[in-house]
């Protein structure tokens, strides 16, 4: 039988480079092509058609802007600090580029030089790289908010930070669970470990999953998150004083922003590249080799890649990653923006102890099943998934009852009785 | 007199859900997104129908022989409440009156119909036609031959016996 070897020597590079120059023009790809989705989906969503004109369907929209967004003239504020105000962009375009080197986004390949891994870097810390990536993002923000020199930006500026540090809290310890789960920080062993266990973490995990999902959508500063942008209130927030491409530069960076969280949610939540109900797609490293699985005596099973199941599996993988970024879109044309005041209490009030007490929970649950000997598998994520099942179940409850997020109007205390005053009578025009 | 607040019923906080209301609202705009009804009309190659009262560029309607019909008896620069119209008569040798000069600002021109209402020989119309653009300003000042030359439907006149135009 054939057995697969890691690529190694030259042909490592040459794959390496392949792979970067590909996974780089693809994520630019689906960020220009983002841009166009959110205006097609909310001119939908408003019963529109939207931009149309360019291309067949629009498809050469994305483009015509960027021609457009480099042939503008670039400005600079008279009161604007120089340096700082050209850096931001950069570093705030940087962290949302570099995240996705860690996502696998395919099932391994196999060459005649060896087997290719369909990720830029498996670093040995994984998610805590993308951590720490995504959190650098709000430097950028908040530099681009000080510089300009604009009372608006800066605001924009401030709010970024105190969301960022609010939500990054919730965003890590819902991630502690499925930390505590997969026994591993690296990306490919979160999606190797839902294949095993035949569940993907949103059903053991579901609390976490929702936790999330909420946080990444104010990590990524979008509606209803998008204080340091708030249209309404700071003229566009942190990037009012940006034009031609260095305001294009924050918006890349936004919409890599959702890409990468979109992929993040696929992968730690949704299995990857895994498809789902189909174990020929399974493939990790163990001791050396590129196994499926393990048989009921605990030998390994060897894996069998092909070329099309790791275009097959990236296919999943794509599907899943565009479904969460259509909900992006979708819910950005659905909710209002919350007051300042509510993304503040939602994130210390609710995320985090949630976060916390839902940590505690899972511990003690998988504790308690290996305490009992249960053998890890597909009975083990049922007895996970039903104690999150009442975890979420009750967090919704509670949630639900609204006293989260309201309105000022609809706390019965700060109700303001306003009756019809007599006005005097208007003087007689003499 | 008296200035009179409505103050807005809200639900209590007991009764607000932010989840329901999350889930039903986006429920609402997934069934927008994927309507095919969309209300965009796509111009150039869609056209609106235009009322059949739709009073737009003018035109000046001629004789089979392509004299204008115009008598230049003046009633249409007097009656122009935005002054628009500039008229010179002439008479011919059996007697006949006719425009020398004929030019209408269409910049000026606020296309109430009042030429067309009063003209007695039925001779400038105000038309279903807006698609007026041009390069330069002096092109918009439509002289006689220009105002010939329009091809589109003119404007019904408002009949007071039927005022819908059924």
């Amino acid at each position: 039988m054939q057995t697969f070897e890691p690529i190694s020597g030259g042909w490592a590079i040459v794959a390496m480079s392949l792979k970067v120059t590909l996974i780089f023009t693809m994520v630019m790809l689906v960020v220009a092509y983002a841009t166009l989705a959110e205006r097609r989906v909310s001119a939908f969503i408003q019963d529109r058609r939207g931009p149309n004109r360019v291309g067949p369907f629009g498809l050469l929209q994305p483009i015509a802007d960027g021609i457009k967004n480099i042939l503008k003239e670039e400005t600079l504020p008279a009161t604007a600090s120089r340096v700082f105000f050209v850096l931001a962009p950069i570093l705030v375009l940087f962290p949302s580029l570099v995240t996705f080197a860690v996502i696998p986004i395919a099932a391994p390949l196999p060459t005649s030089a060896g087997v290719v891994d369909m990720i830029i870097a498996d670093v040995p810390i994984g998610i805590l790289y993308v951590l720490a990536f995504s959190s650098l993002a709000v430097y950028g923000v908040v530099m681009g908010g000080w510089s300009s020199n604009n009372k608006y930006a800066f605001l924009g500026g401030l709010r970024a930070s105190a969301q960022m540090v609010s939500y990054e809290v919730a965003l890590g310890l819902s991630l502690i669970t499925v930390l505590m789960l997969t026994g591993n920080v690296t990306l490919p062993e979160m999606v190797a470990q839902q294949q095993q266990l035949g569940l993907w973490y949103a059903f053991p995990l579901s609390l976490a999953f929702i936790l999330f999902v909420v946080s990444a959508f104010a990590e990524t500063n979008r509606l209803p998150f998008d204080m340091p942008e708030a249209e309404s209130e700071l003229v566009t927030g942190y990037h009012t004083e940006y034009s031609a491409m260095k305001f294009s530069a924050f918006m890349i960076s936004e919409f890599g922003h959702m890409v990468t969280a979109s992929a993040l949610m696929a992968t730690i939540f949704l299995g990857g590249w895994d498809i789902p109900f189909w174990k020929g797609d399974d493939a990790f490293w163990y001791q050396g080799q590129l196994i499926s699985g393990f048989a009921a005596d605990g030998s390994a099973l060897l894996a069998t890649p092909t070329w099309w199941k790791t275009l097959l599996t990236f296919g999943a993988f794509a599907a899943k990653t565009l479904f969460f970024l259509l909900v992006y879109i979708w819910i950005r044309w659905t909710l209002p923006r919350f007051r300042y005041d509510q993304v503040m209490s939602l994130g210390w009030k609710v995320m985090l102890p949630t976060a916390l007490v839902y940590v505690m929970l899972i511990g003690g649950t998988i504790l308690a099943l290996d305490e009992i000997g249960m053998a890890w598998g597909f009975g083990y994520g049922l007895a996970l998934t039903a104690v999150s099942g009442v975890a979420t179940i009750a967090f919704v409850y509670f949630v639900d009852r609204g006293r989260t997020i309201t309105g000022a109007a609809a706390h019965l205390s700060q109700r303001v009785e306003i009756k019809s005053t007599p006005q005097p009578a208007p003087m007689e025009q003499s | 007199m008296s200035i009179t607040v409505r103050v807005m019923e809200r639900p209590d906080a007991e009764t607000t859900s932010y989840l329901r209301a999350t889930l039903s609202g986006m429920a609402l705009t997934f069934k927008h997104m994927i309507n095919p009804n969309k209300v965009t009309q796509q111009y150039p190659e869609e056209q609106t129908d235009l009322s059949p009262r739709w009073r737009g560029t003018h035109r000046m309607e001629v004789h089979a022989d392509g004299r204008p019909k115009c008598v230049a008896c003046g009633l249409c620069p007097t009656v122009c409440p935005a002054n628009c119209i500039r008229l010179v008569g002439g008479e011919d040798d059996q007697g006949n009156r006719y425009p020398i000069v004929y030019e209408i600002d269409e910049f000026r021109c606020i296309f109430c119909g009042m030429c067309q209402e009063v003209c007695p020989v039925e001779a400038i119309h105000v038309g279903q036609h807006f698609e007026n653009a041009e390069y330069t300003r002096d092109r918009f000042v439509y002289d006689l031959d220009r105002l010939m030359e329009q091809e589109h439907p003119v404007t019904l006149l408002w009949d007071p016996s039927d005022p819908r135009s059924e």
